[in-house]
């Protein structure tokens, strides 16, 4: 007779597996894609598939050529940093090409450098999109128009964000009242915010878009509300404080959690396993400093928007929150 | 409807073997009865080379505190004294008797007659628990006559009977039930005398109701029996878990149930009660499921301790299938892995399970991803993942600060776990580490 297998218990396992989450993780992020065709067109399209395929290349081919071990691009992560890294950045003709840099330094540097999936600190989409805006500034914010539905022409007229033209006219001395009253800045109605049809990066724009695959994640177990809920309260509630005292000023919560990058990275972006606490309590002030950082660098700081740096900086003192945040014991 | 507070998951329950009535398997021409089936010292052997012995004749002796009188379950010419290898692998000491007829000593009762009507004190109920070799039957075969001796300065409070069964694939405790529900119920309230507690709290999983639907009509007809049915969640059936789900409690790390006022026996336990108290039948037998997803026929057997593996799959299967690869004694949860199927079963076996070669390996281990389910599964609200890097750096004392103790093994970090890292491995590897340090600080 042939020998038995022998192992320790449990000998069953649950279908779970990373490869269920990361696709499943990239079935969620379809209905922001489908806006951001619905608004941007070809080049949305285009800066996607490009971003995706640079990341699953890069990857692969660092894995061959450099780390010399099996390829694990089919684990989907990747493509979640493809599609993350596109959706963070304007459906410009230019980000087609300019989006391949991103991806090898989202792939090569933010992931790949730190020994791959489940061992990077930062998350790797934030560090190609970040070094993108600093290195190409102005074609990280020229944001094109969202024109009327399914734009085939890349010509798009470009125009800033609902954030940057506020802060632009802040800037100016006029008071926020004015700004938004003002039809020639063709500021979006609140219908607008939430649909969408803004201007912003290609994946960031619909709130109902990025709500249904939140929702999809959170009843898959694959992302828990901690995290998204603290942040998006902490900016509602900060920002509220401070438009309170002084509405000419501070920009109504609202409109802050609805535009920009915090619906998207509140539930897609802050909530990657990888970078994020493990404990409720730690999620939750991780949450709290996302939120927190967000409204700083909004409102104090010389970006118009402060998701991707707030994020960047909450993923730096995870190991720290790990630390100090542990599950409650069952009987202490 | 009740269950524990935290943790838990739901593996797929694969109760196929529920509609199998019990049959008795046939005794084989030789046993091999190990000198320890208990947790604690092995029992002394009191026969020798070329004794006659008769079924229920006391062939180990409990001779220190931690330990229980071993029984023959058959009649017959004992062979040898020596030592045999376990399913295991681990040579202890046995005793191999010659099976002739099946002659049982005179005291005991083999009339089906049901006896209801017990007047023994608490004391004596102990003593006789302690003579017939009464062991737990849920898996850690704790001396029932250790467990029911409440220590002066504690109190019993809550009798909780364990008829969870919440290991997939198992079906022992429910076919007891089923078809033993009257002689449950008597050893219960004997039980419940032994402690001197107003109610025993019998638990049962929700997804058994023909069973709660038994003992539920069954236990109307006695005093102070009360039916739990709990929600469906693995793993319900271990001891703090099962005593938070129905009282509420919290065993404190390092205490014993008894420092909360709980008792725990398993169903099954309570028929060899009722056995040993009324019948005076020594505990010789086990209920025994014999399993398994591709196997053409599923059985629940009552089996005489001492028989091997191998004689239970000639009997149950003729030969183990050619797409065996893995045979577990206990569920595959909490089981353990068979590599000598002629080792001989002993007290508290509760399954022969085969599985698949295929569905016998575990998947490729790829990198830990942080997702934490690893945490929200654990029970005991321990963090399995920093268990895993703190063993494999070997830093057991900060391992042994996070209370890699409390952890009870139930593999539910391991079944959740995305990227298929052997966690329990690594965890009960910390553990034994742990505790031989504290050894060597002594």
């Amino acid at each position: 007779m042939k020998p038995l297998n022998i192992s320790g218990s449990p000998h069953v396992h649950s279908d779970e597996s990373t490869r269920r989450i990361m696709w499943r993780v990239n079935l969620a992020l379809v209905p922001m894609l489908l806006v951001a065709l619905a608004f941007f067109g070809l080049n949305a399209l285009l800066i996607s598939l490009v971003s995706v395929l640079c990341c699953c290349f890069f990857q692969w081919a660092i894995e061959k050529w450099i780390l010399k071990v099996p390829s694990t691009v089919s684990d989907g992560s990747a493509v979640v940093t493809g599609l993350l890294l596109a959706f963070n950045v304007p459906a410009t003709a230019d980000m087609i090409w300019l989006v391949a840099i991103g991806a090898l330094v989202a792939i090569g540097i933010g992931k790949m450098s730190f020994g791959g999936l489940g061992r990077n600190p930062f998350n790797p989409a934030l560090v190609g999109r970040v070094f993108m805006l600093i290195s190409f500034p102005v074609q990280m914010t020229t944001w094109p128009k969202p024109a009327a539905w399914f734009p085939v022409s890349t010509d798009t007229v470009s125009g800033a964000t609902p954030l940057g033209l506020i802060k632009e006219q802040l800037s100016t001395g006029r008071t926020l009242g004015d700004v938004l009253h003002d039809p020639s800045l063709g500021l979006p109605s609140l219908s607008d915010i939430i649909l969408g049809h803004m201007g912003g990066s290609l994946g960031e724009i619909s709130a109902v878009a990025i709500l249904i695959g939140a929702i999809y994640l959170l009843c898959r177990r694959i992302i828990s509300w901690h995290i998204p809920v603290s942040f998006i309260a902490t900016a509602f509630l900060l920002s509220g404080v401070l438009h309170l005292c002084n509405p000419d000023r501070f920009l109504d919560p609202v409109t802050t959690i609805l535009t920009g990058g915090i619906m998207l990275g509140a539930f897609f972006m802050a909530t990657d396993m990888v970078t994020s606490p493990m404990s409720r309590g730690g999620q939750l002030l991780f949450g709290f400093g996302c939120g927190l950082l967000t409204i700083i660098i909004r409102n104090w700081g010389a970006y118009p928007e402060g998701v991707s740096f707030a994020i960047l900086l909450m993923n730096a003192v995870t190991p720290l929150i790990n630390r100090g945040f542990h599950p409650r014991r069952f009987a202490v | 409807m009740k269950t524990f507070s935290m943790g838990g998951v739901h593996p797929e329950e694969n109760k196929i073997s529920t509609s199998a009535v019990i049959e008795s398997m046939p005794l084989p021409d030789q046993v091999v009865v190990l000198m320890n089936q208990h947790l604690g010292a092995p029992a002394t052997p009191v026969v020798a080379k070329g004794d006659q012995v008769k079924a229920g004749q006391l062939i180990g002796e409990a001779q220190t505190f931690m330990c229980a009188n071993v029984h023959s379950p058959v009649s017959g010419t004992v062979l040898k004294v020596d030592t045999c290898k376990d399913a295991f692998g681990l040579a202890k000491p046995a005793v191999y008797i010659q099976v002739q007829g099946d002659e049982w000593v005179d005291t005991v009762d083999r009339t089906p007659d049901i006896k209801r009507q017990c007047d023994l004190s608490p004391a004596e109920i102990v003593d006789k628990l302690k003579a017939m070799g009464v062991v737990g039957l849920g898996g850690a075969t704790f001396p029932a006559h250790i467990k029911y001796a409440v220590p002066p300065g504690k109190k019993a409070e809550y009798l909780i009977i364990n008829a969870v069964e919440c290991e997939p694939y198992l079906t022992s405790d429910h076919r007891v039930m089923l078809e033993h529900a009257e002689e449950i119920c008597i050893g219960v309230s004997i039980l419940r005398k032994a402690l001197g507690v107003p109610v025993a709290h019998i638990g049962i999983e929700n997804n058994k109701p023909e069973p709660i639907a038994v003992m539920t009509a069954m236990a109307r007809q006695f005093e102070g029996i009360h039916v739990e049915p709990l929600r469906v969640k693995y793993p319900q059936g271990a001891e703090k878990q099962l005593i938070n789900a129905i009282t509420g409690r919290k065993v404190p790390s390092g205490k014993l149930p008894i420092d909360v006022g709980c008792v725990v026996s398993n169903v099954g336990t309570a028929f060899a009660v009722y056995e040993a108290i009324q019948k005076n039948k020594p505990l010789v037998e086990n209920i025994l499921t014999v399993t398994g997803k591709t196997l053409p026929v599923q059985h629940n057997y009552q089996v005489r301790i001492g028989i091997s593996y191998n004689d239970i799959i000639r009997h149950a299967l003729g030969a183990l299938p050619e797409t065996a690869g893995k045979i577990i004694s206990g569920g595959p949860m909490m089981g353990k892995a068979v590599c000598n199927l002629d080792a001989p079963t002993v007290k508290g076996a509760s399954s022969l399970l085969v599985m698949d070669e295929a569905e016998s390996r575990r998947q490729p281990e790829t990198a830990c991803i942080r997702c934490g389910k690893c945490v929200s599964a654990c029970p005991m609200g321990l963090e399995p993942y920093l268990f895993s890097a703190l063993v494999r750096n070997g830093r057991f004392e900060d391992a042994q600060r996070r209370n890699i103790l409390d952890c009870i093994e139930c593999g539910c970090c391991f079944f959740s776990c995305p990227a298929c890292k052997p966690l329990t491995d690594e965890i009960r590897l910390g553990k034994n580490k742990v505790r031989a340090l504290m050894a060597k600080k002594k």
